[in-house]
């Protein structure tokens, strides 16, 4: 294979990662509106700066090929990866220590893992 | 003495990737400022299994794979109930036990569910986490003992 199949290449596989990343990020924003509470709306957060995120650092490093560039674009995902669920958790945790719990709620298991029943059930 | 090495070396690497000078007067700034770095660090006892996790397996690298094809399929999953005409959401918190002895070993895990999209972690306690999941296939209790599996064989030597 000559350079310039290889450059085509590596430009079909950014275009790859590029156009699912933007769809996911898109869906991610659409979730965020249509879902109904703080809740749901993590999970839509979370489309968005795992998949999203990680997939369009992927096509900027086919983009950047084999230098300098790529390997920061690894470290940068590298630190999304571990800090993204950690602010995730965040979010959540003062979410539940306020007291609001998920409308609509099926199931609530919460006593188990703090000891008490949990409080407002149901509601907000 | 281990861990302070290996911190070392990290630094230098790190330092190294985001510089990416080689001329020998810069080089050895580096190390210069890395070993300070080192100096600090221990000074401040940081240099435990928290801040240089060095016990880790290396088969960490090989459970990232694996939870990256996770997060993928779990991400299509969350973007169909998110474009399904009548969202099927079934809110729930569940409890989902855990087996890792260390503290390293339960946020890798915890930080492993938050990361799949469908399933946050809210709270934890009593050896167990407190998770809130989208809909029910989320919450199916086979899918958090395979990754607890998977998280408690990476935790220790």
């Amino acid at each position: 294979m000559d350079a310039f199949t290889i450059d085509l290449l590596l430009d079909i596989a950014s275009v790859i990662a590029f156009a699912t990343g933007g769809a996911f990020l898109l869906i991610g924003a659409f979730g965020m509106i249509r879902l109904p509470d703080v809740w749901s709306r993590l999970h839509a957060a979370g489309i968005m700066d795992t998949v999203g995120a990680e997939l369009i650092l992927i096509g900027m490093m086919f983009q950047a090929g084999l230098t300098q560039a790529t390997l920061k674009l690894v470290l940068i995902s590298l630190f999304l990866f571990i800090t993204s669920p950690t602010s995730t958790h965040a979010v959540a945790n003062a979410a539940f220590t306020a007291g609001i719990r998920p409308v609509r709620l099926r199931k609530n298991e919460a006593d188990r893992v703090i000891g008490e029943s949990a409080k407002r059930t149901g509601e907000s | 003495m281990k861990k302070a090495v290996g911190l070392l070396v990290a630094l230098f690497a790190l330092w190294l990737a985001l510089s990416g000078y080689f001329k020998p007067f810069l080089l050895s700034l580096g190390v210069l400022s890395c070993l300070f770095t080192v100096y600090l660090a221990s000074r401040m006892k940081l240099l435990d299994d928290e801040a240089v996790p060095l016990q880790l397996r290396p088969s960490l690298l090989l459970y990232w794979g694996w939870l990256g094809r996770e997060v993928f399929k779990s991400s299509i999953a969350v973007s169909r109930v998110i474009l399904a005409r009548e969202m099927p959401i079934s809110q729930q918190l569940v409890a989902v036990p855990c087996t890792q002895k260390t503290e390293m070993g339960h946020v890798i895990f915890a930080n492993s569910i938050t990361l799949t999209p469908g399933t946050v972690t809210a709270e934890s306690g009593n050896g167990h986490f407190l998770v809130h999941a989208l809909t029910d296939d989320f919450a199916a209790p086979e899918g958090f003992a395979e990754m607890d599996r998977r998280v408690t064989a990476v935790e220790d030597r």
